[in-house]
């Protein structure tokens, strides 16, 4: 029997599963965006919570960001994927519906991967806001500014601006995270990689493949960030 | 709340702790040594070593580990070659193939956390040790190393919990340590929350008790730092 190449299956030929690959890579991008995105909005309400929050909003939030920097990630995709379907089939079953109704895997994917990064987002944020020279602020409220255009004009971009790496990091994190989904059964890189392997029964061609696409999806967005790190810090001195 | 079920549950989990101590354990003991090996390879100046190393913690810490315990599980054994070799014995066992995995994996982050704990040594320190004399070699063992093991075990310690949270991706390839039989438990029961919980409960616990052991370590590591002991106190003893 003739094997087909690497190039062969990355292609579009009959053999080819290049289509499949890039709509998973797309999948895969998406999910990670999502997540990424969720975990951003959490992590600006904790570290609100952590900075300005009394003690039981400043409770709340540290415990979160205990618990979930300590907890494997796929024991939260467990978590949302089936306790997501348990609820699911309990709100289909008051309305009549019968049987097993399953939760979106996406859905659950996007949600664990958001609220797991949301409890490092929460942390890069806090460290960001207490880098922001409190000078700077009263340079604000000498000029007379109200409490939301000083927030939106002065404390949010200086924040974003130590953010930065801090988010890069994150991101990094989230995007390998995004391969955990594939057990929810989405078809993203990683699960796209699975199908493939099994019928063509060639593993190591379709992993490596999955990986050199990993690594580069990595390698650009990791460039992307930098420049946007750049673009950000263009006001500092150095030197 | 269904206390028995907890119960129940809290059990099942916890006769699987063991498990998933031996991988991490196993993973980041193995790991530190590759990974104290791949330091050395960036810091040697030699191209190639240099180079090899650069290219293997970029290529481990660009990929998912997931991808990388396929890839070994899976993925090696569709060659003959490894199939019909002396190695096989060791990569037809999921439990192997998940240590080698999160090894290479550790390896590859903690390279760069002891690389940047060996730069932190200051050079007057090595100077020391020259001017009395000591070899290259002694002078790694007994100046550079301890110096740099204590510089690096704060970036070290986020590496080892972050590999004890990692054990939980063996339960794919059916190893059953904490998170196989917490996903067993959950499609068997539908109780996800419950089980959710109390497995939550036992990562926290081991990780919990791995940054105390830690801090310990650090304790110990770093006599110099502390406030020396009070001395017996020299201006009541004026007395004598």
């Amino acid at each position: 029997m003739n094997q087909p190449t690497i190039l062969d299956l990355i292609g579009t030929g009959p053999n080819g599963w290049g289509m499949a690959l890039a709509a998973a890579t797309i999948m895969t991008v998406l999910i990670a965006i999502a997540g990424f995105a969720i975990g951003a909005v959490i992590g600006v309400f904790g570290a609100w919570a952590k900075v300005s929050g009394g003690w039981v909003t400043r409770g709340i939030a540290g415990f979160y960001t205990t618990v979930l920097r300590g907890i494997p990630d796929l024991l939260v995709i467990y978590l949302f994927y089936f306790g997501g379907s348990a609820a699911v089939t309990a709100i289909g079953r008051l309305f009549g519906a019968e049987g097993f109704i399953g939760f979106p895997g996406f859905l659950a994917g996007a949600l664990a991967v958001g609220i797991t990064s949301g409890a490092q987002q929460t942390e890069v944020f806090r460290g960001a806001y207490r880098a922001v020279h409190s000078g700077e602020l009263e340079a604000a409220i000498a000029c007379g500014m109200s409490r939301s255009l000083r927030f939106r004009r002065i404390l949010a971009p200086l924040t974003l601006r130590h953010a930065i790496p801090g988010m890069g990091n994150v991101w990094q994190v989230v995007l390998k995270e995004s391969a955990l989904v594939s057990v929810t059964g989405v078809v993203e890189l990683l699960r796209q990689s699975q199908i493939g392997a099994g019928s063509t029964g060639l593993p190591f061609d379709f992993y490596v493949i999955a990986a050199a696409i990993y690594l580069a999806i990595s390698t650009v967005s990791g460039g992307l960030l930098q420049l946007s790190e750049k673009r950000f810090t263009r006001g500092v001195r150095r030197g | 709340m269904d206390l028995p079920f907890l119960y129940e549950t809290f059990l099942s989990l916890v006769a699987a702790v063991p498990l998933t101590l031996q991988l991490a354990a196993s993973a980041i003991g193995l790991g530190a040594f590759l990974a104290l090996g791949l330091a050395l390879c960036r810091l040697s100046g030699i191209l190639p070593l240099d180079w090899f190393a650069r290219a293997y913690i970029f290529a481990f810490r660009g990929t998912p580990l997931l991808v990388q315990i396929f890839l070994i599980y899976y993925g090696l054994g569709q060659f003959r070659e490894v199939r019909h070799s002396m190695f096989w014995v060791v990569l037809r066992d999921p439990y192997w193939c998940a240590v080698i995995a999160l090894m290479l994996n550790t390896a590859a982050y903690s390279a760069e956390i002891i690389r940047g704990g060996l730069l932190s040594v200051p050079f007057g320190q090595i100077e020391a040790a020259r001017a009395c004399g000591m070899s290259r070699f002694m002078t790694f063992r007994r100046i550079a190393l301890p110096l740099a093991i204590r510089q690096a075990l704060p970036g070290y310690s986020n590496e080892m919990i972050s590999m004890v949270k990692a054990t939980s991706l063996a339960s794919i390839i059916t190893i059953m340590e904490v998170t196989g039989v917490a996903a067993k438990l959950i499609s068997e029961t539908y109780r996800a929350i419950e089980v959710f919980v109390v497995a939550g409960a036992i990562y926290l616990a081991i990780n919990f008790i791995l940054t105390r052991l830690v801090a310990l370590a650090e304790y110990q590591l770093s006599p110099h730092l502390r406030q020396p002991a009070a001395l017996p106190s020299t201006s009541t003893g004026a007395a004598r």
